[in-house]
């Protein structure tokens, strides 16, 4: 198989793991919130990865398109994600 | 370039992603994660050009590393910095300090594990000849979709039924915020080297995101790149200290963040009436219709990212009145 694309996968699996591993860890909700994203940017390198078929071939484009939905969907869950972080710092504020 | 500078590129490219990924996780301190996270979205768009995925690039350059960033920043301002004293890991005595290791280890090793199945399994895969039936379905298809982009194809003609339900998602996420509180109050107007860089910087970013949504049919771009370039146009707006960032309020507001759904579905319902399946579009008209949704999608896109940023509804009310009040009672912003 092409050591490029193992390579690029290795490194998505480290970025999950190291993602996991944040999110489980850090007592700061906001740092949760990045590890989180840390761990989505490892899927992403892994699809990304998989779909690379060598130089001068076109990729496929259906791990592609996934991935670029995946983004788009990572950032309306991180709004969300952060909108109830606020939400929980006012509620711990007033009460 | 030849291969032993290819390989040369690779290794630096991971190092660095795998180094600022590790960096960012292992503060505490919010902003410095933050930034580090910022400059690994950065980063990790050179390596989907690196993997040939221009498309994906274009969307990580503008939304994982530009908009994600923004929206964390803007939640870690009023943070305190350093964290409260529970979030470091200083323990109150030995019995504590022993479990709370003991835990870390135990989840870093669970972690290892993890990261050791995915790469058992990997290369399990890898080693199996690949299928290429779902590409070689596409470039057989390709004529007949509307456009020669194939990831605007799949996007938007194979598989138009998830992006349909990623932008249901997306509205769903900004309903979520509105019900959860109002917008973050805005900025102090910005100096005159900002402000005069704002002036060239919108219109150059308006004028991108027209670009990347024609040129998503044959070439790099679409509607996620555009919209995410359009929000930013009102970040930077806001940032600037600007009170009018684009954004309509009230009534109009309500259709833009519903347009890219609304428009969706009114297409796929049309088609059902015609006889044909849902979003199965007539080849004739692939292009228009792709076009037509793309648009649509583009605006809620921009509407739905940059109302992410300010963290909630604006004030529908007259927009100057409510800022100055702001600023009124917060001297710092």
């Amino acid at each position: 198989m092409l050591t490029t694309q193992i390579l690029y996968a290795l490194a998505g699996c480290v970025l999950l793991a190291l993602g996991v591993r944040g999110a489980l860890l850090h007592a700061s909700v906001l740092l949760r919130i990045v590890a989180i994203n840390i761990m989505g940017a490892g899927v992403f390198l892994l699809l990304i990865a998989v779909a690379y078929r060598g130089p001068g071939l076109a990729a496929d484009p259906v791990p592609h398109a996934l991935v670029l939905t995946g983004i788009v969907v990572a950032v309306s869950a991180t709004a969300l994600a952060l909108a109830l972080a606020r939400r929980l710092q006012v509620e711990r504020d007033d009460g | 370039m030849n291969s032993a500078g290819l390989i040369v590129f690779d290794a630096l490219l991971l190092l660095s992603i795998v180094g600022l990924a590790w960096a960012s996780l292992a503060t505490t301190d919010v902003r410095r994660s933050i930034i580090l996270f910022m400059a690994l979205g950065l980063v990790l768009a050179v390596a989907w050009g690196r993997l040939l995925a221009p498309d994906v690039a274009l969307a990580e350059a503008a939304i994982g590393a530009g908009l994600s960033g923004a929206l964390l920043l803007a939640a870690a301002h009023g943070q305190p910095s350093p964290l409260p004293p529970e979030s470091t890991n200083a323990p109150r005595n030995h019995g504590a300090a022993g479990m709370g290791m003991v835990l870390r280890w135990a989840i870093t090793l669970l972690c290892a594990a993890l990261a050791g199945t995915l790469v058992w399994a990997l290369l399990h895969a890898f080693s199996n000849p690949q299928h290429d039936m779902l590409p070689r379905a596409i470039s057989a298809n390709l004529a007949a979709s509307g456009v020669s982009n194939p990831v605007t194809a799949v996007l938007l003609n194979f598989r138009a039924y998830d992006t349909l339900l990623e932008l249901a998602v997306l509205l769903t996420a900004v309903l979520g915020t509105f019900a959860l509180g109002q917008a973050t109050p805005g900025y102090r107007p910005a100096g005159l080297v900002f402000d005069g860089l704002v002036r060239w910087l919108v219109p150059v970013l308006i004028l991108t995101a027209g670009y990347l949504l024609w040129a998503g049919a044959h070439a790099p771009g679409g509607a996620f790149q555009a919209g995410a370039t359009l929000a930013a146009a009102g970040v930077v707006l806001r940032l600037a200290g600007r009170t009018r960032i684009g954004l309509p309020v009230g009534f109009m507001l309500r259709m833009i963040m519903a347009a890219g759904v609304g428009v969706f579905l009114l297409v796929g319902l049309t088609l059902l009436l015609l006889g044909r399946p849902f979003l199965g579009y007539p080849p004739a008209w692939a292009g228009s219709l792709i076009l037509m949704i793309e648009t649509a999608a583009m605006f809620s896109i921009a509407a739905t990212l940059l109302l992410a940023f300010l963290g909630g509804q604006p004030e529908s009310t007259d927009v100057n009145a409510v800022a100055n009040r702001q600023r009124e009672e917060d001297p710092r912003c």
